[in-house]
């Protein structure tokens, strides 16, 4: 099928020559959450504000749903729904006109039952009636959601849509975007909690000054670029490394009581077994072992540190 | 065409003025009924008929276009402004919409209070002098034709505006004494020969001119030309608003 969103080679300089975009290349999967993660200023927003509509492009094509953005606008832009990263909201108006609102401008008849339903996803309807200047900041984040989805787009950008948000808004918009995902819409989100990434995104992307580093499949990218370790306690606390097992690299803790193995989660022999059968025919004994993985945030801030 | 999105910006521009129905209707209203007290009643009845109409009489014409004129132009850029300001244009922005269709949204409202307001003007106003209307058809085209085209002319001024001042300035220093010295309060006739060709310069003389004529069948200038002027004004705005919508100019970056 052909994917929901594919960028090829775009280029974007602002007005000022700040090139936030360079020859960027991407296609997006029909229905797969997508989070595109980078530094401050790596040019995430920027990205996204030329597939809306908000920022002319340079250079390159974008095409949604196999549509120019610039040429068929009219057809991209209603299949798109934006979260913005900043919170702009019609102070005066109430939540429940500004939802419609959006639906009418986006070109759909009007809906009550969408809008109702959608309100009460996110925990509005109660305070529908009310104007947006007298709700807090994650309500009005809410409401931006509320009014992205209330034209029932096929691609949902979410621009870093957790910051400074509390745990129940989490919960709610995690659970939002999961039944999305079911009904087959395309989410794209920007974070910087990378253990949401971890957690809701099939795939990932790194950008960094403006360019892509690294697009993978979430769960390839930890097995590929994680590295695995493997904790010993020990009975009795070690003075040395015991020459039994000089070969495995192991690292010993200060009081001697714990062992560390780092292994490559790649490599066809992880060579635990003939560790633990090493320590074993050397009669050294330990009472627990555990594993741990490095997380997607130590492979993202590794990436990112690397030179260009 | 989104006829969905015109409605939606349509009818959100028309909530915003029932908000600030105060200041929107009954300030208009308040001032111009000032007008006539002062310059009707109480300096107007020691001046002398114009071409056969009472001062007071006279003045009505200008004074709804001089309302007009503020109205349009405050409203239109204010609605345009305001969510560049805050930031809510972005949704407009990103929305399936032509310049056609935000145009028609946005100045359609701003037309629409205009004309209201100068409707509720003129009823005020006959409340304190005779008030006849020989062409009532010129009259609703007129004001019609000069709503619109001011308020595409507000609604430039909002996109072009990066600040408040700008967006005060204009009407103050531009707008105000170019509608004083339009002939709202005399005929052109009456200035010095060297003012009456310098006037001619004054696009605002048209509009007033042939406004008044409608009412009073006395012109300074020939109601043929002032239609021409005013259609020519609207083309003005219409174009400048295209240029803008074309290269995204002070909205997209
Ligand atoms: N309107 C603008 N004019 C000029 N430069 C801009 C503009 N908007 C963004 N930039 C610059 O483009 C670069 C990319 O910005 P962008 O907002 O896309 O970054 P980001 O990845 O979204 O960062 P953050 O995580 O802080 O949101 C930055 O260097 C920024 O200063
Ligand atoms: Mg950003």
């Amino acid at each position: 099928m052909q994917p929901i969103l594919t960028i090829s080679d775009l280029t974007k300089t602002y007005a000022g020559g700040l090139q936030a975009l360079k020859n960027v290349s991407l296609e997006i999967e029909r229905g797969e959450i997508f989070a595109l993660l980078g530094p401050n200023g790596a040019g995430k927003t920027t990205l996204i504000n030329v597939v809306c509509g908000l920022v002319n492009r340079t250079s390159g094509t974008v095409l949604v749903d196999g549509h120019d953005i610039v040429d068929d606008y009219r057809v991209t832009r209603a299949l798109i729904g934006l979260v913005p990263q900043e919170l702009p909201t019609e102070t005066f108006e109430t939540v429940w006109n500004t939802a419609n609102f959006s639906r009418g401008l986006f070109g759909k008849s009007a809906d009550p039952a969408h809008i109702e339903k959608i309100l009460r996803s996110l925990s509005l309807w109660d305070r529908k009636d009310e104007r947006i200047m007298n709700l807090s900041g994650g309500m009005k984040r809410r409401v931006l959601i509320a009014k992205a989805l209330s034209h029932e787009p096929q691609l949902l950008f979410l621009d870093e849509p957790t910051a400074g948000v509390d745990v129940k808004l989490r919960q709610d918009m995690w659970n939002v975007v999961s039944e999305l995902r079911e009904s087959g819409v395309t989410v794209i989100l920007t974070t910087h909690y990378i253990e949401e990434a971890e957690k809701m995104a099939d795939r990932v992307g790194v950008i960094n000054h403006g360019e892509i580093i690294l697009v993978q499949e979430k769960t390839r990218l930890m097995r590929e670029l994680g590295k695995k370790q493997l904790v010993l306690h020990m009975h009795e606390p070690l003075t040395e490394v015991p020459p039994e097992v000089m070969d495995y690299g192991l690292d010993i803790s200060d009081d001697g009581s714990e062992l560390t193995y780092t292994y490559d989660t790649q490599r066809e022999h992880t060579g635990i077994t003939a560790l633990l059968g090493a320590l074993q025919s050397a009669g050294i004994k330990f009472y627990d072992l555990n594993t741990s993985q490095t997380s997607l945030e130590e492979i993202f801030v590794d990436l990112v540190k690397r030179p260009q | 065409m989104n006829f969905h999105a015109v409605r939606s910006i349509y009818k959100f521009e028309m909530a915003r003025m029932r908000r600030t129905l105060v200041q929107s209707i009954v300030a208009p209203v308040l001032s111009t009924s000032l007008y006539f007290v002062i310059f009707g009643a109480a300096i107007g009845s020691r001046i002398p008929e114009i071409d056969g109409v009472s001062y007071g009489s006279f003045i009505v014409p200008g004074l709804i276009m001089l309302s007009i004129l503020t109205e349009s132009i405050s409203n239109a850029s204010f609605g345009i402004y305001f969510p560049k300001f805050t930031g809510t244009i972005f949704e407009v922005l990103s929305a399936p919409v032509s310049f056609v269709e935000i145009l028609l949204g946005y100045v359609g409202a701003a037309s629409t209070k205009s004309v209201i307001i100068g409707t509720i003007i003129l009823g005020t106003a006959s409340f304190f002098v005779d008030i006849e209307i020989a062409h009532p058809f010129v009259m609703v085209l007129f004001l019609v034709l000069t709503s619109v085209s001011f308020s595409l002319f507000g609604f430039v001024l909002g996109i072009w505006a990066d600040g408040w001042e700008k967006l005060t300035v204009v009407p103050i220093l531009v707008i105000m004494p170019l509608t004083f010295l339009g002939g709202t309060f005399y005929s052109i006739s009456m200035l010095p020969p060297v003012w009456q060709t310098i006037s001619l310069f004054n696009p605002l003389v048209y509009l007033i001119s042939g406004f008044r004529w409608s009412f009073y069948e006395n012109a300074d200038v020939s109601i043929i030309l002032s239609l021409a002027m005013t259609v020519t004004f609207l083309l003005v705005c219409l174009v400048i608003v295209r240029w803008i919508f074309k290269t995204g100019y002070k909205l997209r970056t």
